[in-house]
Parts: structure tokens; C-alpha cells; sequence
């Protein structure tokens, strides 16, 4: 210990190990390159094509009616609004389950082997893959109820496939509400469904809302049920109970069908990009929502 | 706002400089570009709004129309078609949700049982409207003029013939090198009406090689299935030695070699005269304005292209509402004028013959 | 059951303003504001909140049942009037009279594809968790990180028509030489002729996975205990010798729980796989990567347009049920193998 020399001397690592460590480091670089070369080759593709289209102030402003694959114009206004409408139905009946089911885990049955046992079954849910709980709301809903497909439907099967993860999420966020918090409420008396509405949720509200949102951004990217559930429309449609309704998945699924010269196919990745700014935006939302909250609690 | 006028001005002056070039490509056509001009005179065009709904194949056929019927009434009417397939398009018609039905096939009994009852007790036509020729499509590198006929074709569908040296498809192409590349066939992997058509085909003209029974989904052996029209037209582009069906808009939009089919006397070329004729040789089932037709794979007629889908309108005689029913007609006797039939061509599809188009325009000009 | 509850939010709200005019501080005290006014709702509240979130509990419970029974229900009537073995055979044959199906090949060509995925996957993820969390500076490390969670934002859709224009044929003159150099073995033997094989979809499930293995990946190495990483430094240890001894056992059933769940997402991965893999209708089944085929999700996506009858119907939903069962398995051991983690 007395000198340094003595010291590199003992932990200096030598040839091999040395070299193995170098390897190791190289490998461990590469393959943060090969991770990151898909995203940004997919980007380029979607944006240097999608780019032009969405540039225009139809694009936002108008539906496909009055143009077809073979006429520029028109925009994607229908498909935007049916996203936003399907993923709204669908945020509407996942939340209050989702949120009052984290709250069954947490506060009610938190460590009881019940809470084991549908802690199971949220992560069985969140591996479901969207085309079963697309088939189990066509089994559910139309074949056995007789309904037709509708947006609703569809918004139904994006229930089962969002409910998990904002579940998991609020999970989280009760978890970390401080124990002392709920004793002080109890001890001054408040009733614990009060503690848990007016105490618990409101300290995890940031991070229930990031889950919300996280879970949104997962939904309006699905294609596979809006395939089985709701057909495609040009125009725009707002009933909820309309078995037409445009989304950008399958608006996208619609011009990839047409030859790549045509007009109609430019807005295939005019559509991608617009969804991909779509769940990206939600993903940044979720992270600013997150650190104003973490913000606040300062 | 003037970005978007100017986008759509630009757009039209596009789709006219197209359709005069398919005028002057086809002598069948000539005299359209005089009537374009005096068409919109005869349109009625009453404001409102009517909504179709049902096959995918027409589409695009009466997508085209419904904007440039929008052209010719300046916006009058909104008119929708959703393309969700027959038999959706029947059954919302049929409960009275959609105004008229796009169909691949006309209506069966039942079905027409139940669109009397949404007719008010009126008779639904069926209305033959938009004509799509099936295209044999190849990629064969110097090859420029291939000759299959339906025995070959239902050999090479079912793994019986996998070169393109075969001595069978040799015969058809005297003077043509052949190379002797595996022939790589590609088919739809959905089910489609496409693949049933190709089937109905195959099983009229070659019943002793293609033994299967139609169908949606594909019956041959061998080969690759792709998803949708696009996906065969691509992989055939891609692929060199390949071979696949498609309806005639992918072929042409891909700049894909269509093979010339030897009905019996000689190679019939796809064009919209050789599928005119095919359509002339069909017989008409229906009775009266009910144009419903059976056409004949099989035709020898000199010069018709057998492998043809038609697709209908299916409309209400009378009993439809009022308003409704004047914007269904004047749409439709747009769709059936020279003018309406002759845009379809650069579509890639074919026009209906004189004489079966000036039977559905007539029977357009009795709906009530 | 949310009804039942907001006028109640509401009211506290109302009074909390009453109570004090400047906003709370905190919503503990906001609900302290007025504690005993409400108190004579607090038993019949506390009942009704209680049972909700018991129902809500309920309804994640029954909804799991529920899907596994209701395709049995409705796919019932199809398997008995299938004529093959189901579970064996590898024909298809639904849209006739005569029912024919089995899944003998789907299954294969699904698990081929997403273990295959998987097998690429993992690596890189695990390398990207480990250059995240303890090669660059933390800051750069968020960053990274955020890239590759993009990669969970692109929609399958895209990934898919990606797969089969861009990717599939980038990739063709490597299976060229692959199929030339090593077609004696069977998994590199001739397959299709176009690149729309199954390696092509594996190589994009892998992508589609990578950003959920990698990002529990990072959590479990980022958990690592600090003594134990830095105990192995003190010993001498270079980075790769403390990272093998400290983070990797630490994180390993992280990891394989990770991974199992990446390979649930990627057996039911539907419409990229649907775009990119072409059918063959060769009989019996497929082992070569080259070769195309069809997964559950795929044959499903690929035919719903058609459900016209409820015999077809049901002949799909029984595959959709395969495909349920398979994935519950698999998530039901990635379950298992993360709850054997160490606990930080």
C-alpha cells in the first residue's frame, strides 16, 4: 500500500483479461449500434416519403372524400379522429378498471394470496395477443350477441390490451405512496375509501397519468383488431356505433394495396408518420407528465 | 384554402390529360372526348347524399367515378362507397343502411326475397357495372409476348408444368426462347374473389387438370401466397421466372408482361375489346331490367378474353326515398354513359360493350 | 362504479376551498380540511370503494376465463366436424363442406419464427442494458435508452411493409450465399424464392422485441446492488470480470423473464408477420428458415375479411385458442422466473 506502482502492479488486469475486457467493451458498443440502426433506417424511410404529405394543410383539414388513389388531395382527417375516438372509448372503460384494480392489489389485498392470484392474471392479460382479443371480442360480441362490427367493438378488444398496462402502472405508482401518508389520514379519522380518493390517488395522479398515456400510445398503434372489427372508411365517420370508421392503421393497411406510383400510396406513409408523431407525442406527454410530477414533489 | 384549390385544380387537369391519353390509345373509345363535353348537360345533378357499400373489387372503378361524377355536378351530392366486401354490401342493403350494394356476384334467391321487402316490395336489379379482367402476369427476362391457354395454366397452378422450357408452353410460343427457369408461381394468400374467379376459370376450361373445387382461397399446388393484389403484383416485379394472377389494374400500374391466352383459334391479347367480346358472348339471366349475367369461360369466340369478373350495382327498381333515388339514378346514369365507362379503361378496367351498356342505361332511366 | 364515487371527489373539493381559500399544500390536507363532516358516508363509502375494487378485480379475473372460454365455446362445433387430427395434421381446408384443419404447421412456423427472434434478440438487448446502465455516462445512458423505446412506437403496420420492401430485399443476397454455403443442413435449406421467408419475419420480430427486453434488461441490471459491484472492483476485477460476477447473476432471471415475455410478444405478433411471410401450400411441414409458411396470428389477420360462415369462423378461433393457450403458457414462466428474482 505503500506505493503506487505496487498497487497497479496487483490490480492492473493483464493479457488475457485485458483482452477479453476490450472485447467484451467492443461487443457491448456494437450492439447499442445494431439496436439503434433499425429505428433510425425505418425513420428515414417513413419520413423522407411520409414527409411531403403531411406538409399540407389538407392533410389535416380534410377526409379522402372526393379524391381516389389516382387523385392527389383529400387528407387523413377521418383516419386521426378515429384513432382518437377508438383509443378515447377504449381510455374510458380501461381506466376506472384498471385504476380500481391497482387499488384492490395495493390497498385491499396487498401480500393475500388473492392478490398473488390476480396479479397472475394481469400479467397473463398483458401477454394476450391483440389478434386473440380481437377473436374474443368476434366470438363475444358478434358471433354469439349477434351485434355488427362496429368502432365500439373494436375499441372493446383494445380494452383487454390496455387495461394491463395501465394497471401495472398505477400498481406501481400506489406502491410508492408512503405507508406514513394513509396512517396520518386514518389517524385523523378519514375513512379509508376517502384516504385512498383524497390522499392516495391524488400523490400517485402523475404516474396513474404517465400509465394512462404509456397505454393510450400502445393502443392507437394496433392494427390487427381494427382489422377484425371495424371496416375502413374514406369519409369521415363519427358514430361510435358505425360498423365504418378510419384509423391511420387501417388506412395505412388500405394503400399499401394500390401500385407504389399512384398517389394513394404517398399517403400510406403520410398516414405511418402521422401515427408514428402520434405515439411518439403521447410517449413524450407521458415523460413530461412524469417529471412534472416528480417536480412537484419537491 | 388556395393551396388546396390549386392542388385540386392540378389534380383534375392530371385525371383529363389521363383519360384523353387511354382515348387515343383504344379505337373502341373514340367520339368520348365529343361527349365528355355534352355530358354534363344531361346530368340532373340533385344535391344530397347517398352511401353504397360492398365489393372491393370495383373499388376503384367507382371511387374514379363517384370524383369525377363530383367534378361534373361540381359537389352537388355527397356520395360514399365503402368497399367491405359483397356480402356485407348485400346485408346492409338488404336492412335498409346503404342506398344500393356493390357486388361480385347478383343477388340469389333469398337474397332477393329480402330486397324486395326493403324495396317495398319493388324488385332489386342487378345491374352490371364495372367489368375487371383477371391478368396472368409474368417476369420473364426477354420475353415480350408470352402465349398460356387455360390447360397450361391450370398444369402450372397445380405443380404439373414447372419450367418455362416446358414443351406445353413451348407449343404456344413458337420462335420464343424459352429459358429453363423454374417457374415460380405466385398466388393470393387471403381469400379473395380474385382467387374464386381464377378457380371458376381454371375449373370451366380445364376441368381435368384443375380438380378442385372454386373457392376463395387458393387450391394449386406449389408456389407462394402473398397477402393482397399488391403483394402478388410486387413479388412477381421482384422476382424474376415468376408467374401470378391479379386483376388487370395491378398488372398495368406494376408495368408488368401480361400473358396473351390461346382460347382454341388464336393468342387473345387483354384489351377492353377482347373483353368486350368476351362479355357480348355472355347470356343474361335476369328478366327485363334485371341484367344479371352468366358468362361463358369457355367461349371460342375469336377474339374475347375469357378470364373476366363482373361486378354489379344492385338497386332498388322503385320504392327507394325520393331524394335518394334521384342522386342513385343520375349517378348511375353517369356511370353507365360512354363517358363514365370509357374513364375506366385507364383504370384497368374494361368498358361495358355498346350493347350491354346502353341495356344498363336504359334500365338506369326506369329506376322509380 | 366510478360514478358512484366522483360526486364524492367533488364535494371534497368544494369543501377543501371552503376551508381554506389558498390552494392546499398537499392533498392530505386537503382531505383533513373536513374530516368529520363526511364522517356518517365513511362506512357505507368505505363498502361500496371496497367492492368496486373488489369487482374490478373480478373483471381482470373473468376476463382471462372468459377469453378462453368463449373461443372454446364458439370453436366447438367447428373441431367436431373437423376430419384430421387437429392438433397433428398440417392441411387447411375450411371453405367447403367438408372441414379439414390442423395446426401442426402454424404452430411450427410460429414458434420457429419467434424463438428464432428471440435467439437474435436477446444479445443485443442484453448488450444494450449493460452499455446503458454501466458503460456510458448516465445521462447518455437515458438517451440511448429513449432511442431504442422509440422502437416500441413504431406501429407493427410499418414495421411490416419495412420488412417485406425494404428490409427483406436487403437481406437477399445474404440468404443466397447462406442457402448456398449451408443448405445441407436442414434449417438453411432451399426454401421460397422471394425473401418474404421465415428468417425475414424473425429478423423483424426481433426488432419489434428488442425494446421491451432491453428495457426490462436495464431495469435489473440498473438494481444491481452497489456493494456487490463495488466489492468486485475492489478485488481487482475488470468491468467485463465485475459485470459477469456481479450484474449477471444478479440480473439473470430478470433477464430470462424478460425474454420469455419478448418471445410471448413476438409468437402473437400478427400483421407484420402477415405482410411479410409468404404462404406455401406444400404439404407436411417447413423446418428451413428459407421457406415461407404461416403463424396463428398471421392465418388468422390474413382471413378475417372472410368469416362468412360459423363453421369457418370457428375453425380460426380454434387456432386463435392454440395461440391463447401458448401464450399463457409462456407468460405464466416468465411469471414464474421473475418471481425468483433476488429481492434489491
Amino acid at each position: 500500500m505503500s506505493a503506487p506502482t505496487t498497487m497497479s502492479s496487483l490490480t492492473a488486469p493483464r493479457g488475457s483479461r485485458r483482452v477479453t475486457d476490450v472485447v467484451v467493451r467492443g461487443l457491448v458498443y456494437l450492439s447499442g449500434v445494431i439496436a439503434v440502426v433499425p429505428l433510425v433506417w425505418i425513420l428515414i424511410t417513413i419520413i423522407s416519403k411520409g414527409l411531403p404529405v403531411i406538409l399540407s394543410a389538407a392533410w389535416w383539414t380534410q377526409d379522402l372524400a372526393g379524391t381516389t388513389d389516382r387523385r392527389a388531395g383529400g387528407g387523413a382527417l377521418h383516419a386521426i379522429i378515429g384513432t382518437l375516438e377508438i383509443g378515447l372509448i377504449t381510455a374510458v372503460v380501461a381506466v376506472p378498471i384498471a385504476v380500481l384494480g391497482a387499488i384492490f392489489l395495493i390497498e385491499y389485498a396487498r401480500g393475500t394470496r388473492l392478490a398473488r392470484g390476480v396479479s397472475f392474471m394481469v400479467d397473463i392479460l398483458s401477454g394476450i395477443p391483440s389478434i386473440v382479443a380481437a377473436l374474443f371480442v368476434f366470438a363475444f360480441l358478434i358471433t354469439i350477441l349477434h351485434f355488427d362490427r362496429s368502432a365500439i367493438a373494436a375499441a372493446l378488444s383494445l380494452v383487454l390490451l390496455m387495461l394491463p398496462t395501465v394497471l401495472r402502472s398505477t400498481e406501481e405508482m400506489l406502491k410508492l405512496v408512503p405507508d406514513s401518508l394513509r396512517e396520518a389520514a386514518y389517524a385523523l379519522g378519514i375513512p379509508k375509501w376517502r384516504t385512498i380518493l383524497t390522499v392516495v390517488i391524488p400523490t400517485a395522479f402523475s404516474g396513474i397519468a404517465t400509465g394512462v398515456v404509456l397505454g393510450l400510445a400502445r393502443v392507437m398503434g394496433e392494427t390487427a383488431p381494427l382489422l377484425i372489427l371495424v371496416a375502413y372508411a374514406r369519409n369521415l365517420y363519427l358514430s361510435p356505433t358505425s360498423d365504418t370508421m378510419a384509423t391511420l392503421p387501417t388506412m395505412i393497411n388500405t394503400g399499401r394495396d394500390v401500385a407504389e406510383t399512384l398517389a394513394g400510396y404517398d399517403r400510406v406513409w403520410g398516414a405511418a408518420l402521422t401515427l408514428i408523431l402520434l405515439v411518439m407525442g403521447l410517449n413524450l406527454l407521458a415523460r413530461w407528465i412524469a417529471r412534472a410530477g416528480r417536480l412537484k414533489d419537491r | 384554402m388556395t393551396m388546396t384549390v390549386k392542388s385540386k385544380l392540378a389534380a383534375a387537369a392530371a385525371l383529363s390529360a389521363l383519360s384523353l391519353a387511354a382515348c387515343s390509345s383504344t379505337s373502341a373509345t373514340t367520339g368520348s372526348t365529343a361527349a365528355s363535353s355534352a355530358a354534363p348537360a344531361a346530368l340532373a345533378c340533385p344535391a344530397g347524399q347517398i352511401t353504397a357499400e360492398g365489393s372491393s373489387a370495383q373499388s376503384n372503378a367507382i371511387q374514379e367515378a363517384i370524383a369525377a361524377y363530383n367534378d361534373a355536378c361540381k359537389n352537388k351530392a355527397k356520395i360514399e362507397y365503402n368497399p367491405t366486401g359483397s356480402g356485407a354490401g348485400i346485408k346492409n342493403f338488404n336492412a335498409g343502411l346503404v342506398d344500393f350494394a356493390g357486388s361480385d356476384s347478383s343477388l340469389k334467391t333469398d337474397e332477393a326475397t329480402a330486397a324486395k321487402a326493403r324495396c317495398k316490395t319493388n324488385d332489386a336489379w342487378n345491374l352490371p357495372m364495372v367489368v375487371g379482367p383477371i391478368a396472368f402476369s409474368y417476369n420473364l427476362k426477354g420475353v415480350d409476348k408470352l402465349v398460356l391457354n387455360a390447360d397450361v395454366l391450370a398444369k402450372i397452378f397445380q405443380g404439373q408444368i414447372t419450367t418455362w422450357n416446358d414443351p406445353a408452353i413451348a407449343a404456344l410460343n413458337s420462335g420464343v426462347s424459352l429459358p429453363s427457369d423454374k417457374i415460380v408461381v405466385f398466388y393470393r394468400s387471403d381469400e379473395s374473389g380474385t382467387t374464386e374467379n381464377v378457380s371458376k376459370y381454371l375449373k370451366a376450361t380445364a376441368p381435368s387438370v384443375w380438380t378442385p373445387d372454386t373457392s376463395k382461397a387458393w387450391k394449386g399446388v406449389g408456389g407462394e401466397g402473398k397477402n393482397k393484389s399488391s403483394g402478388v403484383a410486387e413479388a412477381v416485379k421482384a422476382t424474376s421466372g415468376s408467374l401470378g394472377y391479379m386483376e388487370w389494374s395491378y398488372a398495368r400500374d406494376n408495368k408488368l408482361g401480361i400473358a396473351q391466352i390461346n382460347t382454341g383459334s388464336a393468342a387473345v391479347e387483354l384489351n377492353s375489346g377482347s373483353v368486350g367480346k368476351a362479355l357480348e358472348a355472355a347470356t343474361i339471366t335476369g328478366t327485363g331490367n334485371d341484367l344479371a349475367l352468366k358468362l361463358d369461360y369457355a367461349t371460342k369466340a375469336a377474339g374475347a378474353y375469357p378470364a373476366v369478373l363482373v361486378t354489379y350495382e344492385i338497386v332498388c327498381s322503385a320504392g327507394l326515398d325520393t331524394a335518394k333515388s334521384a342522386i342513385v339514378k343520375d349517378f348511375l346514369s353517369y356511370f353507365a354513359s360512354q363517358e363514365g365507362q370509357a374513364g375506366l379503361e385507364s383504370l384497368g378496367y374494361a368498358p361495358l360493350p355498346t350493347s350491354l351498356r346502353t341495356k344498363v342505361a336504359s334500365a338506369v332511366q326506369a329506376i322509380k | 362504479m366510478a360514478d358512484e364515487s366522483s360526486p364524492a371527489v367533488e364535494t371534497t373539493d368544494e369543501t377543501s376551498t371552503l376551508a381554506s381559500p389558498t390552494s392546499p399544500r398537499s392533498p392530505l390536507e386537503a382531505a383533513v380540511s373536513s374530516p368529520l363532516q363526511l364522517d356518517h358516508v365513511g362506512h357505507a363509502g368505505d363498502n361500496s370503494f371496497r367492492g368496486a375494487a373488489y369487482a374490478a378485480a373480478f373483471v381482470v379475473v373473468a376476463l382471462v376465463a372468459f377469453v378462453g372460454v368463449f373461443l372454446a365455446v364458439i370453436a366447438w362445433p367447428s373441431l367436431s366436424r373437423n376430419t384430421v387430427p387437429f392438433l397433428t395434421s398440417t392441411v387447411w381446408n375450411v371453405s367447403g363442406t367438408e372441414m379439414a384443419f390442423g395446426i401442426a404447421g402454424l404452430l411450427w412456423t410460429t414458434v420457429l419464427s419467434s424463438v428464432v427472434a428471440m435467439i437474435l434478440a436477446v444479445p443485443i438487448a442484453v448488450g444494450t442494458a449493460l452499455l446503458v446502465t454501466h458503460y456510458v455516462p448516465p445521462k447518455l445512458g437515458s438517451i440511448i435508452g429513449f432511442v431504442i423505446d422509440l422502437l416500441a412506437a413504431v406501429p407493427s403496420i410499418i414495421f411490416g411493409l419495412w420488412g417485406l420492401k425494404v428490409l427483406g430485399p436487403a437481406l437477399g443476397p445474404l440468404y443466397d450465399w447462406l442457402q448456398r454455403t449451408l443448405g445441407w443442413i436442414p434449417l438453411f435449406s432451399k426454401g421460397v424464392d422471394s425473401t418474404g421467408n421465415v428468417l425475414t419475419a424473425s429478423v423483424v420480430l426481433a426488432i419489434m422485441i428488442l425494446p421491451i427486453v432491453s428495457a426490462m434488461s436495464r431495469d435489473v441490471f440498473r438494481q444491481t446492488p452497489p456493494d456487490h459491484i463495488e466489492a468486485a472492483l475492489a478485488l481487482g476485477a475488470t468491468k467485463w470480470e465485475m459485470i459477469r460476477t456481479a450484474v449477471i447473476p444478479y440480473g439473470r432471471s430478470g433477464v430470462i423473464a424478460a425474454s420469455m415475455l419478448g418471445l410471448g410478444r413476438a409468437l402473437g405478433e400478427t400483421v407484420a408477420v402477415m405482410i411479410i411471410l409468404s404462404q406455401t401450400n406444400t404439404p407436411g411441414i417447413n423446418v428451413s428458415l428459407f421457406s415461407g409458411g404461416e403463424t396463428f396470428a398471421s392465418k388468422i389477420a390474413n382471413n378475417a375479411a372472410e368469416f362468412d360462415s360459423p363453421a369457418k369462423t370457428g375453425a380460426y378461433i380454434a387456432a386463435g385458442l392454440v395461440l391463447f393457450l401458448v401464450t399463457f403458457a409462456v407468460n405464466a414462466i416468465a411469471r414464474l422466473v421473475a418471481d425468483r428474482r433476488p429481492r434489491s
